[in-house]
């Protein structure tokens, strides 16, 4: 708790220092914006948080987003296949490549920054070549489909809910049950802590790994799929670029600890609106957004330097008190 | 009678080289070293020796420079220096041995004979110059291999003497050895005694910490016995018996005289049939144990004890043979089918294997378990975690446990209780101990020892491996004794003795 309680505090220092200095940050067309992104990259910031709690990394996430992205209106537009068809298709699909993932990381050994690696560069080929690098986009088609990722449900007149916010919301809620209150949960941050003990224990610990690697998958895949709704033209080379990385940063910053173990799917939420709320707040305020990746970079130094101060302080009061 | 225990060190003629005053180390939980004095002059041959965590090895941390003191002084030549690196303490000429080896596998034997002291012209290494030398120093330990053959083709009794090169080369003044002969045979034994015997003459001061009394008794000139961190004996060269030793490690009380409680034995716990384990050099192993009964696997460091509990527990990979507990065949491969079959291990690793550290106390009492408490969708039964993991904190009398505290903050005894509440929720029919009290203090192991026996009259079947004789023979009502891999011989309650034990662990076939 007292780690979201910092990031919490980032995320209403930026608000309050962007509307003050900009008034314009508050009006409903922005500030749904915000939400719309903010629930975008949090979707996928919450599977790459359960990978990440495991001990292990996602990189592919972006590359994944992209594949998503060609295939579906390859599919639904110039195939004609019927929606349930293809978000069948795409379903085995994201769930071999977790699968994929998780095995050659549990049962072959190799790192899960290697494996992840190599999808990065796989699938993005991969979306290059079967596009055949063409933008990919559902025209003026789908209307009703696209409202998942540009629709609003309308609170007032003028300011309605994004609906991927709405998708986050429902998700988080999920997946942060999942995590604190089922066994497999408890299971994935006991081996994400120590994964010998919990070895020891009796507990499955690969497949557990491996169904965290197709969560991370799955949510890349349901992202990307939203993603190519929200832009609807979809260019095979640059489509979901570092994605990964926002998702990575954002888990951190939500208090994920990358050596495993540790990570709240509250803290994942709020850390990737604040990573939305910093690029919001560049644009509007007129800062160069050359400056963007320097800027978040630096507010990510800054809040795990803080945390581990914080966790020195905490920790040393603990030996204190273990003595009595 | 109990040699004069903390009155301090004797004042000496010859000047001193090391000293530690009131060296006091705390630890979460435990006082590793209270108050402890000594003094090392040029050309000794200190002994420094106590149980499995009396504080030796953090004592000699500290005079290395790898661990800090929380309180008292060190003196180097006399003058108070404050040690926070190895390399400091290696240019004051203070090197130490670990315990377990600290050298690079992947280079050569020369480059870590000379590991940040490379002979270098103009950057660049010198590596005649470097082979030549590493060859003279390697001749000075008995060793007669080539300086560039890499460290991973070397037997581990090598690798040893390699580390005493490596500290000829650093110019030690004061050698410390931290259970040197732990992996060594006799004849690589006698070779390192003949280099510390060259040493001495030499003016290098050896710490040389054993549990193995009879290397002390050969080559020790002074002995200091450690008891749970304090000096409890300082003995000279004419008091160095095996006796007066094994008395200050251990106190009067507990030293012999164990009352062996007597348990009704059941049918057939666990039978094993010839069992392949690890490395393929040993012979197959074949043995059971009945509900009820407790059996000691002792043997010297190196002998399979815990890689065959391993192997029960289907960590360690088995070539052939069956393990049948209670009538049911236990499929390999996995700790889950071990532990289905009704199979616990209390792993010699408590850090890494035995407990989730960063978790607390409750979660890693009920991790074994949840499975078997399953709520409708995978939930945990949160009510149920909590109502026998208070029951298990209140039976086995772990103290220390607050809300939101690491496990990782116990005290060693409490942790390993909680080890075993894992298991305690899960009833095995067999519990397999691996050191079971490493670490631990004298009041904690007493209750282990009495939870061990309890659980025993409750019908479990127990196997442990200790490497602490005391244990063995106070507790097991059976010993089996491993010898390089294989079961050597077995001992009843009526033929166990130390002397019958260290007679099958060191490679004498069972009297007939």
């Amino acid at each position: 708790m007292r780690k979201i309680l910092g990031i919490v505090g980032l995320l209403v220092a930026v608000f309050v220092l962007t509307a003050v200095l900009e008034p314009n940050f508050l009006t409903a067309y922005n500030l749904q914006n915000t939400l719309r992104w903010t629930g975008l990259f949090g979707i996928i910031s919450i599977g790459a948080a359960f990978v990440i709690i495991t001990g292990g990394i996602d990189l592919s996430t972006g590359s994944v987003i992209a594949l998503v992205g060609v295939l579906t209106p390859m599919m639904l537009v110039d195939a004609g296949w019927p929606l349930g068809l293809v978000l069948l298709v795409l379903l085995a699909l994201l769930l071999i490549l977790g699968v994929l993932h998780g095995a050659l990381v549990t049962k072959l050994n190799l790192q899960p920054f290697v494996v992840t690696l190599c999808g990065l560069l796989f699938y993005r080929g991969l979306a290059r070549w079967i596009s055949g690098d063409q933008t990919q986009g559902f025209g003026t088609a789908f209307e009703g489909l696209r409202q998942l990722a540009i629709g609003r449900i309308a609170i007032t007149d003028s300011f309605g809910l994004p609906i991927p916010f709405v998708l986050m919301v429902v998700l988080a809620l999920i997946a942060g049950a999942v995590l604190n209150h089922t066994i497999w949960g408890r299971y994935m941050l006991a081996l994400g802590h120590s994964e010998e003990a919990a070895r020891f224990s009796g507990i499955n610990t690969d497949r557990m790994i491996i169904v965290a690697y197709i969560i991370a998958v799955m949510t890349a895949g349901f992202g990307g799929l939203l993603f190519a709704l929200d832009v609807n033209s979809v260019q095979p080379a640059v489509h979901g670029n570092f994605y990964e990385l926002y998702a990575i940063a954002a888990a951190v910053l939500g208090g994920c600890s990358l050596r495993g173990g540790e990570g709240s799917i509250l803290g994942v939420v709020i850390g990737a609106a604040v990573l939305r709320l910093l690029y919001n707040a560049i644009n509007i305020l007129g800062i160069s957004t050359q400056l963007e990746f320097a800027i978040i970079g630096a507010v990510i130094l800054i809040g795990v330097i803080a945390d581990e101060f914080v966790r020195r302080v905490t920790s040393a009061r603990l030996v204190r008190a273990g003595r009595q | 009678m109990i040699p004069e225990p903390s009155g301090g060190e004797p004042a000496h003629s010859r000047a001193t080289l090391v000293a530690v005053r009131r060296l006091t180390k705390r630890f979460p939980g435990t006082l590793a070293l209270s108050q402890v004095d000594l003094r090392v002059s040029p050309g000794e041959v200190i002994a420094v020796i106590g149980e499995n965590g009396a504080g030796k090895s953090t004592l000699m941390k500290i005079v290395a420079g790898v661990l800090a003191a929380d309180d008292g002084e060190l003196l180097v030549d006399g003058k108070p220096v404050e040690l926070t690196s190895v390399r400091q303490a290696t240019a004051m000429g203070i090197v130490l041995i670990h315990q377990e080896l600290n050298l690079l596998a992947n280079l050569s034997v020369a480059a870590n004979l000379f590991l940040g002291r490379e002979p270098h012209s103009g950057g660049w290494i010198d590596a005649k110059k470097m082979h030549a030398e590493s060859a003279q120093v390697l001749k000075k330990v008995g060793l007669d291999i080539d300086p560039g053959r890499l460290v991973s083709t070397l037997p581990i009794g090598q690798r040893q003497l390699v580390e005493v090169a490596r500290a000829l080369v650093a110019d030690a003044r004061l050698l410390i050895m931290d259970e040197p002969t732990s992996s060594l045979s006799e004849q690589e034994v006698e070779t390192l005694f003949g280099v510390i015997r060259e040493l001495k003459a030499k003016g290098v001061a050896i710490l040389y910490v054993s549990h193995k009394l009879n290397e002390v008794e050969a080559i020790a000139d002074r002995v200091m016995v450690l008891r749970d961190g304090e000096v409890t004996g300082r003995l000279t060269r004419s008091e160095i018996l095996r006796d007066t030793m094994v008395r200050c490690m251990v106190g009067r009380d507990i030293a012999r005289g164990h009352e062996h409680s007597t348990r009704d034995l059941g049918a057939t716990a666990l039978k094993v049939d010839q069992l392949k384990f690890g490395s393929a050099a040993g012979r197959a192993a074949s043995f059971s144990i009945k509900a009820g009964e407790i059996v000691g696997l002792a043997g010297l460091v190196g002998s399979g004890r815990s890689t065959l509990l391993r192997a029960l527990f289907g960590i360690e990979s088995r070539h052939r043979g069956t393990i049948v507990v209670d009538g049911r065949m236990v499929s390999p491969g996995s700790p889950r089918s071990a532990i289905a079959a009704g199979m616990g291990l209390v792993p010699e690793d408590r850090a890494m294997q035995g407990l989730v550290l960063a978790m607390e106390t409750e979660p890693n009492i009920s991790l074994g378990a949840l499975h078997r408490h399953p709520k409708w969708g995978g939930f945990l039964d949160r009510p149920w975690e909590r109502t026998v993991s208070q029951a298990t904190i209140e039976r086995l009398g772990i103290r220390g446990v607050h809300e939101g505290k690491a496990s990782r903050l116990l005290s060693g005894g409490n942790q390993q209780k909680v080890v075993l509440g894992k298991w305690l929720l899960l009833a095995p029919k067999v519990l397999l101990l691996d050191e079971p009290t490493r670490g631990i203090d004298l009041a904690a192991k007493r209750e282990i020892y009495r939870l061990i026996e309890e659980l025993a009259a409750a019908g479990m079947a127990i196997l442990f491996a200790s490497s602490e004789m005391e244990e063995v023979l106070s507790l097991a009502d059976r010993v089996m004794v491993m010898h390089q891999w294989h079961i050597a011989g077995e001992l009843g309650a009526s033929e166990l003795s130390e002397e019958s034990i260290m007679h099958l662990a060191t490679g004498h076939t069972a009297q007939a």
